[in-house]
């Protein structure tokens, strides 16, 4: 601003011309500057980038020229001293301009290109660590080392007193792990399947907890072909059991029955527990979250878990709609 | 040696029994399958030395422990339980992580002869009881019977000599604790302490009224009336967020 207010004042403009025309045109300048800069933060060009800002500063400087002339033809008298200087000037005026524009979008290219990248580079991040949190958690999930490790106790005790018993539940803690990682998640199965695998668990957890637990599983025959998820039963006798066998001291019952209706497979398990001490139960509580969401990524629907408390008894009711 | 198992699965049972078996001068007085059976025995038999898992039916090993004036040396017995086993690390009594092989059981019994004499059994409580996953319902006797409060259930808190009055809609019960320790403990779940002697459920407060000079007073649905000291005042303003 200065400086051109100097050159003018050398080619015998006065004062206020030369005033109001620096601080005028480098406003305008400035703003025009802003302007594209502010463009850029919301759209960088992917290809073609130098000839988008060579573009782009071409109108812009054109635009400020145009601006800049209404402005001052506007504000000032024709006078003929200073428009003589202004028009010979118009060359040199448009160099700057286009000069300076170009290089404020060259600089803010830069800089919110870098910016974008390292934003880029921080979410990847981000969803690397959250993807390896959850596989390392579904593995653990998997391994259940509650259960795991209580199983093997029983069969350490078992070699002792009834080897053949011992070598029997190795047997089925190998089918029912082998089970486990065999399954794909994605994958659906027939009802029939899901409970021979989900008998293993029952038959190993009945070895641990010996007479206090027991299981009945009631279904129909049109409901051993249907298609359920995989993998889906267990993790809910599971809380079942756990939920049963630690809230009460007595016996326990796990009742499992399966009916068709209306295309739609329900299936409900019922546990014992004790209204007074049970905690209250957050949402759906429990292991039955991850459940509910499994459920809704299948069938995008939202109400296919349901859970329910009456008297002592609690249960926990799976919709599983059938393919037509 | 006296000796009592107190675990929920009986094959779990049977195999300390067995290592127990070739233990000379060890005799097993009573094999018991909760926790309320576990108080029983041990009062009645007063054993030197019991083995105690932690999952187990309404009450965990942990709280079982806590119900017991006196409570002999514990040898504990889990599976998995992350926890836990924090707990142990912090005091001198040893744990087993199942399944534990002979040798590993045997040196169990010889840490427990070497440090003979009083056992660090109480540390071990109060240390497990600051656990968090252990706070969200407080074990009280009540006359013989047992009760577990959850935590939600609590209307307010109230300090009484060495004890702590918990006051729920069921009645009020008696906890050997100190008021700092559930200050601190019951904080996540909105409990407030308005004044030296109560503690409470923030959840509850209908009205809080000034009253003499400094002071407040406020009252709960339940109809009851608590004092607010100009420090508690300032508590509660910052937990409700006024």
């Amino acid at each position: 601003m200065l400086l051109q207010y100097i050159i003018l004042s050398q080619l015998n403009i006065d004062d206020t011309h030369a005033v109001a025309d620096s601080v005028i045109s480098n406003i305008l300048l400035a703003a025009c500057s802003y302007f594209i800069s502010n463009n850029m933060k919301y759209y960088i060009p992917r290809r073609e980038r130098y000839w988008y800002i060579f573009i782009v500063s071409l109108a812009g400087t054109f635009l400020w020229m145009l601006a800049e002339q209404g402005v001052l033809a506007l504000l000032l008298n024709k006078n003929d001293p200073y428009a003589d200087v202004f028009f010979s000037t118009l060359s040199i005026r448009f160099g700057a301009g286009f000069l300076l524009i170009s290089s404020m979008s060259m600089f803010s290219l830069l800089w919110y290109g870098q910016q974008e990248q390292k934003d880029v580079a921080g979410r990847k991040t981000e969803a690397d660590q959250l993807s390896k949190d959850a596989e390392l958690f579904k593995l653990r999930q998997q391994l259940q080392p509650h259960f795991l490790f209580n199983s093997l106790n029983s069969i350490s005790a078992l070699t002792v007193a009834d080897p053949e018993k011992a070598r029997h539940m190795i047997h089925q803690l190998s089918d029912f792990f082998r089970g486990t990682l065999k399954k794909d998640e994605q994958q659906l199965n027939s009802l029939e399947e899901e409970l021979a695998h989900l008998q293993l668990y029952l038959d190993i957890e009945k070895v641990r907890f010996g007479h206090r637990l027991q299981a009945e599983i009631i279904c129909s025959n049109e409901t051993l072909q249907c298609r359920v998820p995989a993998l889906l039963l267990q993790p809910v006798v599971e809380n079942a059991i756990k939920f049963g066998l630690y809230d009460t001291t007595s016996d326990v019952l796990i009742k499992l029955e399966a009916v068709l209706e209306q295309n739609i497979l329900k299936i409900v398990v019922q546990n014992p527990f004790d209204p007074e001490t049970a905690l209250p139960v957050k949402g759906t509580g429990f292991g039955l979250s991850s459940i509910r969401r499994r459920l809704f990524l299948l069938f995008a629907r939202n109400d296919l878990l349901k859970t329910e408390k009456e008297n002592n008894q609690f249960s926990t009711t799976l919709l599983i709609p059938q393919p037509e | 040696m006296k000796v009592i198992i107190i675990d929920d699965e009986p094959l779990a049972r049977s195999i300390v029994k067995e290592y127990l078996q070739s233990i000379p001068g060890a005799e097993l007085i009573a094999e018991c399958g909760d926790g309320f059976e576990g108080i029983k025995a041990i009062q009645q038999l007063q054993p030197e030395l019991i083995f105690l898992d932690i999952q187990m039916p309404k009450i965990s090993g942990f709280e079982m422990l806590e119900l017991i004036d006196n409570p002999p040396a514990v040898i504990f017995t889990t599976a998995f339980d992350e926890f836990a086993i924090r707990a142990f690390e912090s005091s001198a009594v040893d744990y087993l992580l199942k399944p534990f092989s002979k040798a590993r059981f045997e040196k169990a019994i010889q840490k427990y002869l070497q440090q003979s004499g009083m056992p660090q059994t109480k540390q071990l409580i109060e240390n497990a009881a600051a656990l968090p996953e252990q706070q969200n319902r407080i074990v009280v006797k009540d006359g013989n019977k047992i009760r577990i409060i959850p935590v939600h259930t609590i209307h307010y808190l109230e300090a009484a000599d060495d004890y702590v009055k918990i006051v729920t809609k069921d009645g009020s019960f008696l906890k050997k604790r100190t008021m700092a320790f559930f200050e601190e403990s019951l904080a996540v779940y909105q409990f407030v302490r308005v004044h030296r002697s109560y503690i409470v459920n923030a959840q509850l407060i209908t009205r809080i009224d000034a009253y003499e000079k400094d002071g407040h007073l406020l009252l709960l649905n339940t109809g009851a009336k608590l004092p607010v000291s100009k420090a508690g005042y300032a508590k509660l303003k910052e937990a409700l967020g006024i």
